[in-house]
C-alpha cells in the first residue's frame, strides 16, 4: 500500500490503537474479495432458490459453478499473499468480480425466475450455457470457418496494401498510376462491392476473401503510403553518406521509419475487415459466426446469438490484442506507447 | 586503457586522408520563388590530411557547402573533387557528422553505429571495428539503448563513431561538439585531434567557436555573411597539444573576431 490517509498516520502515532491499523489494512486488501464471493453466492442462490419459469437444464449446474467461482473468490483473495502473483493478479480483477456477480444476480432474477424482461428476446444465463454446452460442435465450425477467411482476407489485404503503400511513397511513377485508382476506388465501402463480388468470383468464399482483403487493404495502403512519404530526408542524407544503396533506403530506412504509420493502418483495416467478415457470411458464405447468427435469427433462437456474439467478440479482442503484442515487440524503440 | 586498444583498433586499417579541392562553387536556393544565393565564388584547396576550420556568421552557407562537399546536392556552378575525381554523389570514402545527430531512433546504439558497414555489406567480418568506435567515443556500455534513452551529449557523440567506424579519408563534421558540456567538449577535442593525427584523415570541421577552430585545425577558413565567400585563410602554424592560453592563438582569435564584426566588443 503506498497511499496513507491522514487516520492511519494517526492510529500507528498512538500505540494502544495498534490493532486497529492492521485490521483495516486486511479489510481493506481482502475486502473487496469477500464483497465479490457474497455477490457471486448471491447468484448461486438466485439459480437455485426459485423455480425457473422456463425450461432450461443448466441451471442447477450454473449455480453450483457459482459458488464454486464465489469460494475460489474468497480463499483467493484472503490468502492472497500465499498464492504469488496468480494471487496478486486476483485481488486486482476483485472489484470486476463484484460487479460482475450482481449483474449476473440481476438478470438471473430478472429473467429465468419472474421474467421481468420479455423472455424470448432476453434469454437468462443459463439458456446461453445450454448452447455452449449442447450446440458445440456448430459453433465451433462457424468459429474455424471464420477465422480461416478473415485470417485469409486479412493476410492478403495487409500484405498488398503494404506493398502498394510502399511502392507508392517510393515511386514517382507507381505513384502516378496507382494513386488516382487509390481515390476512386479506396474510400468505397467494400461492402458496396458484395453484390458484384458474389457473382464475379467462382466462389462465395473466394468473394468474400476479396472483400476483407480490400478492406483491409485500402487503410494500410493509404497509412504505409503516408508513412514512406513523411520519413525525414535527413535519414535518407545520413544512410546515403555512408554508402546506402536504394534497396537498403528502402528496406532499412523507408520501412523501419514508417512502420508506426503502417500499425494504424492496420488496426484501422482489422477494424473494418471485422464488418464485412460478419456481413459477408450473413449474406454468401453459407459458414462462419455471421451466418450462424443468421441461421439462429431465423430460427428465434436468441440465447444462440448472444452465444455466438460473446465468442466473437473475443475473437475481435482477441485478435487487437495480437496486433498490439507485435507491434509492441516490433516497435519496441518507440517510448511512450498505449497499453491495451 | 580501452581508447587506447580502440584507437590500435581502428590504425589497423589505416586510411590515408584525401585532397579536396573547391573549384569557383556557387549555390543558391529557390526561396519562394526568388533565388536567394548562399555560396559565391568559393575556391578552397585542401591538401590531404589537412585539417580546415570553417568559421562564419550564422545561416551563411556552411552546412551548405559540406552537402556540396559530401556528394549530397550538386553546385550550380562550379566543381568539387577529391583527388582529382569529381564528386558528383555522396561515397563513403566522405562522411559526414551532421550538424544534428540524425539517429535512427529504431536502431539500437550498437546498430546505429554499425549503418555505415552493413549498408557497404561488410559488417559480418568488421564488427569488432564497431565495437572499438563505440569504445572510443566511450559509450560501449549503452551499446543496446536506444537512442531516445540518451542525452544529446550522447546521442552526438553516436553520430560521431557511426562515422569514424568507416574509415573516412575526408571527415566532414557539422558543429559536431555543439551540442557537448564544455568538460566533454575538451576531450572529445583532444580525442579528434589525436585520431586525427594517427589516421591522417583530412577533416573539414565547421563550428561557432574561433577557439575551437584555433586548438584544432591547421587552417582556418572565415566565411562573409550569406553569400558566404571566403573572406579570411588563416594558417594555424603551432604544434599539438595546444594550449588555449597561448598568446600567439590568442592573438588570432581577436583577428578572426574582428573578421566576424564583433570588434567593438572585444
Ligand atoms: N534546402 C534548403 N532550401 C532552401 N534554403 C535553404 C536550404 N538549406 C539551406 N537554405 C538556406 O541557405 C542558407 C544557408 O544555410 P546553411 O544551413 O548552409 O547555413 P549555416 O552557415 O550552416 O548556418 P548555421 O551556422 O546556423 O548552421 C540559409 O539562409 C538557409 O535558409
Ligand atoms: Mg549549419
Amino acid at each position: 500500500m503506498s497511499t496513507y490517509s491522514l487516520s492511519d498516520g494517526l492510529a500507528s502515532g498512538a500505540p494502544r490503537l495498534s490493532r486497529a491499523p492492521l485490521l483495516t489494512s486486511w479489510v481493506r486488501e481482502s475486502g473487496v474479495g469477500i464483497l465479490a464471493s457474497v455477490a457471486w453466492i448471491a447468484f448461486g442462490l438466485s439459480c437455485l432458490w426459485w423455480e425457473d419459469v422456463g425450461d432450461w437444464s443448466r441451471t442447477h449446474s450454473l449455480g453450483i459453478a457459482a459458488f464454486v467461482i464465489a469460494a475460489v473468490a474468497l480463499f483467493g483473495t484472503v490468502g492472497a499473499d500465499y498464492l504469488g502473483s496468480a494471487g496478486r493478479a486476483l485481488r486486482q480483477r476483485a472489484p470486476w468480480l463484484v460487479v460482475l456477480g450482481v449483474v449476473l444476480t440481476l438478470w438471473e432474477v430478472a429473467t429465468a425466475k419472474f421474467a421481468w424482461l420479455p423472455l424470448p428476446f432476453f434469454p437468462p444465463p443459463q439458456s446461453i450455457i445450454e448452447v455452449y454446452t449442447d450446440d458445440l460442435p456448430k459453433l465451433l465450425d462457424s468459429v474455424l470457418a471464420s477465422v480461416k477467411l478473415q485470417l485469409g482476407g486479412y493476410l492478403i489485404g495487409a500484405t498488398v496494401g503494404f506493398l502498394t503503400g510502399v511502392s507508392i511513397g517510393w515511386s514517382r511513377a507507381v505513384g502516378y498510376w496507382v494513386h488516382p485508382v487509390l481515390r476512386f476506388i479506396g474510400p468505397l465501402p467494400a461492402t458496396a462491392w458484395l453484390p458484384i463480388a458474389f457473382f464475379t468470383f467462382p466462389s462465395s468464399w473466394s468473394a468474400s476473401t476479396f472483400l476483407i482483403a480490400l478492406a483491409t487493404g485500402f487503410p494500410v495502403t493509404v497509412l504505409t503510403w503516408s508513412g514512406v512519404a513523411s520519413v525525414s530526408n535527413a535519414y535518407y542524407d545520413v544512410a546515403r553518406t555512408l554508402g546506402a544503396k536504394p534497396s537498403f533506403l528502402v528496406l532499412k530506412v523507408a520501412i523501419p521509419a514508417a512502420l508506426p504509420h503502417v500499425f494504424v493502418g492496420l488496426f484501422m483495416g482489422l477494424g473494418s475487415s471485422f464488418a464485412v467478415l460478419v456481413v459477408a457470411e450473413m449474406i454468401g458464405v453459407k459458414a462462419g459466426l455471421g451466418w450462424y447468427l443468421q441461421w439462429a435469427q431465423g430460427w428465434a433462437a436468441y440465447a444462440n446469438m448472444y452465444a455466438a456474439l460473446i465468442v466473437m467478440s473475443l475473437l475481435c479482442s482477441g485478435a487487437i490484442t495480437l496486433l498490439f503484442s507485435i507491434r509492441d515487440r516490433l516497435l519496441v524503440w518507440q517510448k511512450g506507447t498505449v497499453k491495451w | 586503457m580501452v581508447a587506447a586498444t580502440a584507437l590500435a583498433e581502428i590504425d589497423a586499417h589505416l586510411a590515408a586522408g584525401a585532397a579536396l579541392d573547391i573549384e569557383q562553387v556557387s549555390h543558391a536556393f529557390d526561396i519562394d520563388g526568388a533565388e536567394v544565393p548562399v555560396l559565391s565564388d568559393v575556391s578552397i584547396s585542401v591538401e590531404p590530411g589537412e585539417f580546415v576550420a570553417l568559421l562564419g556568421p550564422s545561416g551563411c552557407g556552411k552546412s551548405t557547402l559540406l552537402r556540396l562537399v559530401a556528394g549530397l546536392d550538386k553546385p550550380r556552378s562550379g566543381t568539387l573533387r577529391e583527388d582529382e575525381a569529381r564528386i558528383t554523389r555522396p561515397y563513403p570514402s566522405r562522411v559526414v557528422v551532421f550538424q544534428d545527430p540524425t539517429l535512427f531512433p529504431w536502431r539500437t546504439v550498437w546498430d546505429n553505429v554499425a549503418l555505415g558497414l552493413e549498408a557497404q555489406g561488410i559488417l559480418k567480418s568488421q564488427r569488432h571495428r564497431v565495437d572499438a568506435a563505440l569504445d572510443l567515443v566511450g559509450l560501449a556500455s549503452f551499446r543496446n539503448a536506444y537512442p531516445h534513452q540518451l542525452s544529446g551529449g550522447m546521442a552526438q557523440r553516436v553520430a560521431l563513431a557511426r562515422a569514424l567506424v568507416n574509415d573516412p579519408k575526408i571527415l566532414i563534421l557539422d558543429e559536431p561538439l555543439g551540442k557537448l558540456d564544455s568538460l566533454t567538449r575538451i576531450t572529445m577535442q583532444a580525442e579528434l585531434v589525436s585520431l586525427w593525427q594517427r589516421k591522417g584523415f583530412t577533416t573539414l570541421l565547421v563550428t561557432h567557436d574561433a577557439e575551437e577552430a584555433l586548438v584544432l585545425a591547421n587552417r582556418v577558413i572565415v566565411f562573409s555573411d550569406r553569400p558566404a565567400r571566403v573572406k579570411a585563410d588563416i594558417r594555424v602554424d603551432r604544434p599539438y597539444p595546444r594550449h588555449r592560453g597561448d598568446p600567439y592563438l590568442a592573438d588570432l582569435r581577436r583577428q578572426i573576431l574582428g573578421l566576424l564584426g564583433l570588434d567593438a566588443t572585444w
